[in-house]
């Protein structure tokens, strides 16, 4: 079963300047109760967009119209917390393609690039010029592209490059799906599952 | 290359090797809950194919579970919902389900090894990333997302790139008063929520040898609040002591057989790490955390920095939890008062926990301003609670023993804190709205919040309970 592929996009971004920004934010244990992987996105960071009578908080980021666009910005240590792939599936059910910050938590990562969200990983003066471009211009344009692994600037023409695991690449690039390539790999594996006993 | 105990057991599972990529990793163990599973189930379903080994899959019902009057139907619709679901995929893919009721019923990481199913040298999987717990055994236990649950419910494996390794060591003796969790968050408030990403850690030394299985357990557990992909202690007589018995452990000769085999599993002295710490257990206190990560702690007789002591791209965020948690900065900890007291959860509702809180409230009462739940991690800790007579001891101090599940630790059932609320928590995450919109949590062991339960405030627990 393939996944949507991807190649590259031109974007806004929105910018959260928040360290540790937690899975427990990005979508609160709460909601999780739905049994398909769709609809998380409007319980994204639910209980800073929106106060205890559901109505929303002027100041979030997400409710303010100036800001917009495929690109999440985040500060470091993004995605930290609990295994849920909920996150991952909340902030691209919310429109999201690309998260950038510049550092991950791990499981959270491999969550995002399973379900071709791109976390783009860069430098700390990198991320700090990213958040003065967007704070300068709201509708300031970025570019990224994977198969260059290139996140540029479109105001200055900068480019950042990012790494990313050459497999994943692959997968993101043509939208295959680690399943069906381990499903191929059956005869492996049960001569593994032999010599392993 | 001499191995770490962590290359021994990962590279023994390497199916295979995808150059430039990940490792095609065999996962001998898998458990699931009804959370982070339908999604999964219905993958397959819609894959047309089957379980691929259901005799190396577990389920239970735990994170969305009601802990009063579970023999009635769930009220909340959706969390029934989730339950039922679980239920029905567990018996169309033949799946081992311990649902609501079953006497092996409980916190899936509390009951894997209760039961023997956790064993040295494993590959163990959960969709929940407290899986790391499991490490105490010698086994490499790590939590994954949906879509590798999938993975490993199609396949029996997962793909992974090779985490880096670190060890930490505790070496000395443990002051009375200090435990387990006190070690724990010792060692994250040095390390930090994200110095351990990347890596997988073995904890090694004489005070991390000196802890009990379930204290092991405690340490592993919190391995993923340092961002680490797991933790793991090397096995021991302590560890086949422990399994000897276990309804899902080798029984007999195969027993003596198996455990021959885990003697081999240890670090070789000369084999090497990525990153190493050590730390003077001397130098650990009861601990208690102020804010709103698992690093954010202190000595629970110390205060809250100040913002020019802490880094500055960490100042935001102390602010940030400091208006969150209603404290000021260097403000003292002993004297807050508090209105619940949480003790549970797969970081410490064990019997030993269970046992420890007994100890301490023993012929006392809680404090009126206080409501304590204490919620055991499984249906056999709760016999056993019940068996040693600690259920009693614990109605006699004012407190109530609720039903198994994970309850106030990710509030997803109606065990919420309330808004504005202080709660001492023995669970392992303190974020902002974990245990309820606008709760706040400060996490300790068991015995300091049996401690703050009957002092209504927090207290140092060597001042309170006779140790
Ligand atoms: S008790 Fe808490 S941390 Fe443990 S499995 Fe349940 S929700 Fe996760």
């Amino acid at each position: 079963m393939s996944r949507e592929k991807f190649i590259s996009i031109v974007s806004t971004a929105v910018p959260l300047p928040m360290e540790n920004v937690d899975t427990d934010q990005i979508i609160p244990a709460r909601f999780l109760k739905a049994t398909s992987r769709e609809g998380f996105g409007d319980n994204l960071f639910r209980d800073w967009r929106y106060d205890s009578n559901n109505q929303p908080k002027p100041d979030f980021v997400l409710n303010n119209p100036k800001y917009s666009g495929e690109i999440l910005v985040g500060g470091k240590n993004f995605g930290s917390g609990s295994s849920r792939e909920h996150a991952a599936w909340a902030i691209y059910d919310h429109g999201f393609k690309v998260v950038v910050s510049s550092f991950f938590a791990d499981i959270f990562k491999n969550n995002a690039l399973n379900n071709g969200l791109l976390p783009i990983q860069i430098g700390e003066d990198e991320l700090e010029q990213i958040f003065d471009t967007i704070n300068r211009d709201n509708r300031a344009q970025f570019e990224v592209n994977l198969a260059a692994q290139e996140l540029r600037i479109l105001s200055t023409g900068k480019a950042i490059s990012f790494d990313i695991n050459p497999y994943k690449k692959e997968c993101m690039l043509n939208g295959y799906d680690d399943i069906d390539y381990l499903l191929n790999l059956k005869l492996e594996i049960e001569a593994f599952e032999v010599s392993h006993r | 290359m001499s191995k770490t105990l962590f290359d021994k057991i990962w590279d023994s599972h390497v199916v295979k090797h995808i150059a430039n990529g990940p490792d095609v990793l065999y996962i001998d163990k898998h458990l699931v809950h009804e959370v982070t599973s339908p999604q999964a189930f219905a993958g397959l379903e819609k894959r047309g194919i089957k379980v691929s080994r259901p005799q190396n899959t577990i389920a239970t019902a735990d994170h969305n579970v009601p802990t009063i009057d579970q023999h009635l139907p769930i009220k909340d619709q959706l969390s029934k919902f989730q339950v039922d679901k679980l239920t029905e995929y567990c018996e169309k893919f033949g799946v081992t389900l311990y649902g609501l009721n079953h006497p092996y019923q409980g916190i899936v990481h509390v009951i894997g090894p209760q039961l023997g199913h956790t064993q040295p040298g494993m590959t163990i999987v959960c969709g929940d990333s407290h899986t790391s717990t499991h490490g105490a055994f010698g086994a490499i236990a790590f939590g994954i997302g949906t879509s590798e649950v999938e993975m490993v419910l199609a396949t029996q494996c997962i793909m992974q790139p090779k985490p880096k390794r670190m060890k930490i060591s505790v070496d000395g003796d443990l002051t009375s008063g200090v435990t387990a969790k006190d070690v724990v968050l010792y060692i994250i408030s040095k390390v930090s929520t994200s110095g351990g990403t990347g890596y997988f850690i073995e904890f090694t030394g004489s005070a991390i040898r000196s802890l009990s299985m379930e204290g092991r357990m405690t340490v592993c557990n919190m391995s993923i609040e340092m961002g680490a992909r797991g933790g793991m202690i090397a096995p021991d007589e302590k560890t086949f002591a422990y399994l000897k018995g276990k309804e899902f452990a080798p029984q007999g000769d195969d027993f003596n057989k198996a455990v021959e085999n885990w003697r081999q599993l240890h670090t070789e002295p000369d084999a090497l790490f990525d990153k190493e710490y050590n730390f003077d257990a001397a130098d650990i206190e009861p601990m208690i955390t102020y804010g709103t990560n698992p690093g954010m702690g202190v000595k629970i007789t110390g205060r809250i920095p100040s913002i020019g002591e802490v880094k500055d791209s960490e100042r935001n965020s102390l602010e940030q939890s400091l208006t969150y948690m209603g404290f000021q900065a260097e403000d003292e900890l002993i004297g807050k008062s508090v209105d619940y007291v949480f003790v549970g959860s797969c970081t410490n509702g064990r019997i030993e926990d269970l046992r420890e809180v007994a100890r301490a409230v023993k012929g006392k009462r809680k404090a009126d301003n206080i409501t304590a739940w204490i919620v055991p991690g499984s249906k056999q800790v709760e016999e056993q609670a019940n068996k040693e007579g600690i259920t009693k001891i614990l109605e006699e101090a004012g407190f109530k023993l609720r039903q198994p599940g994970c309850s106030a630790c990710l509030a997803m059932n109606e065990d919420k804190i309330p808004a504005g609320k202080y709660a001492v928590s023995t669970s392992n995450r303190n974020f902002e709205g974990r245990q309820g919109p606008g709760a706040r949590t400060m996490l300790a062991s068991p015995l300091t919040a049996a401690a703050v339960a009957i002092s209504g405030k927090i207290v140092d627990p060597r001042d309170v309970v006779g140790l």
